[in-house]
């Protein structure tokens, strides 16, 4: 009988790629399309949702066309994605209406000010567990639905759909406007919308009212393992057999099942993941409570999330911004023609501050800034930020859970970076783990479809497949630590209230 | 006799005229300057561009000499851009052939490792990425001192009783790998271990580094003491998939 795979598309923020994985949870065949970043005004990032599924309808076969396999060798789909980015699209034409707007947008600045009032950001955290910010979906629909002429009538006579990534790939994946398509998404994906009760794992009537948002236009909340639907479009006959947030799929692929496991994925931004089990914990310390995962008709699993906005982007501002490097791999190179940082440091606010700070008027600095800075301590000053974030996302949840973090498991494209890596074990104080599969977003949603039409048997089965592809150890002297955090620290002061209510941007 | 390349003619002839152009030139200027076509001319930058001789400006309307144009005898692929464009091809070597994976680059006459994964046990193992290994007892070390022109290693040091110390063997060795396109290695650098390794090819054929695997000799090597045909495949497969990866996007 012809190998059997499972195919993950991950539509990210930067890219959609298809990976397919065999039995043994390893990488077979990737492929991958970039799609544009469109920045109409200073904060806004939109991306174009008709050009995001063309390029899943692309990499999907070409994927499989990479190792001459047939389409029916694909015995499952398994979604993730960029998790809060939100799309209204019309349910007849399936036109998109305006272009999706990006996770990383802040045009409901004000919007979410406005919303949190006298009773604060944390007004909503008892039903959904997350604060009021620009991150989340919620506030966007609301600036969709009030800044069209007419959407909202149209919104209430069911006329529209919402939709994050996975309930727009869905939705063409089973035929678009012209068929029974299925309008859904999964509990991980939902959890961020700021509307479902992270209780019940249902629409909340108290948010959807206090978002004014119509009940109409939501899809149906699944569980992220079980099968949703069989494809029509692109892989017809194959079922979808998993949806999940991006990084809830990466906790998923670093096989955290139990609680007390947590991993950090480093990309465009970084997200550390705690798995807590079945019980809802509730951060004192900027942490977001959301949900983990949940397989088939199973209790909801739920994490404790500490997010970093810029890190990966700080790189590649570095390189697009500032032209120092011509590759983000050059970095690492750059950074090691010096020792150290130099006594520079660079917060990188750049819209504002996310876990456990979450200011969003607060802006980036470059700190300790002297005559003898080099670019290359800019470069270490660069590496540097993404492990002093995770730092801070650790002692907070270190707070938060009563427990110490003993490892951290890390992937994504910055474990590539072994300077960073050293540095992360060095201030963390812990060996950091790179597991044999990097891509552990796209292993995730393999995992979780594969799950779901028994292509793996059990997450034990699953277990057995990850493995140690490399690991560093803890060597920094710890003065040493100690008075860099402090430097750091003293740098996140500075990039507090810079944007003043008064002169906000437009 | 053979004749000359036309196109390396142009090309030449692009890069003085930028060599002495500041400020750059676009496609038109050089196309009315040489009385080239358009496409001609576009052709010739876009692969100079690939190659990294030229940049392109911002508006990506004017073309110049890229500074690696002046540094020419440096490495042109840099350590740190070869690991992450061989993380996931090197991963998944070591996890179909249970086996340690390596990914090193000539330097100054020593093998640098580049990348290193773990053999998938999860025993204990310590990375060793930075830490240069002996080119002539190695199979990562054959693999790209194979393709190296610069002079050979003078002394050849001994680390078992099978390391090669003799230049003449050694050059015969090397020889047996160019025509084979991969490298072995049997108890040459460490008693009881052997290893298989490929070169990889970036543009125009360089060797930019190599990959490959180590082990156990009763892992890597049949009941005659040959090494594995599969594990070769794999290791083959492997420094190809790297290659195309840098040739694709570079």
């Amino acid at each position: 009988m012809a190998e059997q795979y499972v195919a993950a598309v991950d539509q990210g923020t930067n890219s959609s790629r298809c990976i397919l994985f065999d039995r043994r949870g390893r990488l077979v065949s990737v492929a991958q399309r970039e799609h544009r970043q469109l920045f109409p005004r200073p904060g806004w990032v939109e991306h174009d949702a008709e050009e995001i599924w063309r390029n899943v309808a692309r990499v999907v076969p070409a994927a499989i066309r990479q190792i001459g396999a047939a389409p029916s060798q694909v015995v499952a789909i398994g979604i993730t994605n960029q998790r809060e980015t939100s799309l209204l699209w019309d349910r007849r034409t399936g036109r998109p209406i305006g272009h999706a707007v990006v996770w990383q947008d802040t045009r409901t600045d004000r919007l979410v000010t406005e919303l949190a009032g006298d009773e604060g950001a944390d007004r909503f955290a008892d039903l959904c567990g997350l604060p009021l910010t620009t991150y989340f979906s919620a506030p966007r629909i609301k600036w969709m639905l009030d800044h069209t002429p007419g959407l909202r009538q149209r919104a209430e006579r069911g006329e529209v759909l919402f939709g994050t990534m996975e309930t727009w790939l869905i939705w063409n994946f089973t035929g678009g406007p012209n068929s029974q398509a299925q309008h859904v998404t999964d509990v991980t994906n939902a959890s961020r919308t700021m509307l479902m009760n992270i209780e019940t794992l249902e629409w909340d009537d108290k948010l959807l009212e206090a978002f004014d948002v119509p009940r109409a236009i939501l899809p149906e909340i699944r569980p992220s393992s079980g099968v949703f639907a069989t494809a029509t479009e692109v892989l017809p006959g194959v079922r979808i057999g998993a949806a999940l947030g991006d990084q809830q799929a990466a906790l998923f692929g670093q096989t955290c099942f139990s609680a007390g496991e947590a991993k950090c994925t480093y990309g465009t931004g970084s997200f550390l993941l705690l798995h807590t089990g079945q019980e809802i914990v509730r951060s004192k310390h900027g942490m977001l409570t959301t949900v983990a995962y949940q397989i088939g008709d199973q209790p909801a699993s739920y994490a404790l999330e500490g997010s970093m906005a810029v890190t990966g982007s700080l790189v590649q501002w570095f390189r697009d911004g500032l032209g120092m490097i011509h590759t983000a791999a050059e970095i690492e190179t750059l950074a090691r023609t010096v020792d150290d940082n130099g006594g520079a440091y660079i917060v990188p606010a750049f819209s504002g501050l996310f876990a456990p700070h979450w200011r969003s008027e607060a802006r980036g600095v470059i700190a300790g800034l002297t005559g003898y800075i080099t670019k290359g301590h800019l470069a270490r000053a660069v590496l540097e930020a993404t492990g002093f974030q995770t730092l801070e996302v650790v002692d907070a949840m270190n707070a938060d859970s009563g427990i110490a973090l003993t490892a951290l498991k890390v992937d994504g494209g910055m474990t590539a970076n072994n300077l960073l890596m050293q540095f992360l074990a060095d201030l963390l104080d812990v060996p950091v783990v790179r597991p044999m599969v990097t891509e552990t977003v796209s292993l995730g949603a393999a995992y979780a479809a594969g799950l779901a039409v028994g292509y793996w048997p059990d997450l034990e089965g699953l277990r057995s497949n990850w493995h140690r592809a490399g690991q560093w150890m803890p060597h920094m002297d710890p003065a040493r630590r100690a008075t860099e955090y402090a430097n750091w620290q003293a740098a996140v002061q500075r990039t507090f209230n810079w944007i003043r209510t008064e002169d906000q941007e437009p | 006799m053979p004749g000359t390349v036309q196109s390396i003619e142009r090309a030449a002839a692009v890069l003085r005229l930028l060599a002495a152009a500041p400020d750059g030139l676009g496609v038109a200027d050089l196309g009315n300057a040489l009385g080239l076509a358009k496409t001609t001319v576009h052709g010739i930058l876009r692969t100079l561009h690939q190659v990294g001789f030229v940049e392109q400006d911002h508006s990506g309307a004017h073309y110049h000499l890229s500074d690696a144009f002046g540094r020419l005898g440096e490495s042109y692929l840099d350590p740190n851009e070869l690991r992450s464009r061989a993380i996931n091809w090197a991963d998944s070597l070591a996890s179909r052939s249970g086996e340690v994976v390596r990914v090193g680059r000539l330097v100054e006459g020593k093998v640098e490792v580049v990348h290193h994964v773990f053999r998938p046990d999860d025993s204990d193992q310590n990375l060793d990425v930075g830490t240069t290994l002996p080119p002539h007892a190695t199979a990562l070390g054959k693999a790209v001192l194979a393709y190296d022109t610069s002079a050979r290693p003078r002394s050849l040091e001994a680390y078992t009783t099978r390391t090669i110390t003799d230049p003449v063997q050694l050059s015969e060795e090397l020889a047996t790998v160019r025509s084979r396109g991969w490298a072995t290695e049997l108890e040459e650098h460490t008693v009881e271990l052997a290893s298989i390794a490929a070169p990889i090819r970036g543009l125009g054929g360089l060797v930019v580094g190599a990959v490959g695997l180590a082990g156990r000799i009763e892992r890597i090597c049949d009941s005659r003491l040959r090494h594995r045909g599969d594990l070769v495949t794999m290791v083959r497969a492997t420094a190809d998939a790297i290659a195309r990866d840098l040739r694709d996007d570079t």
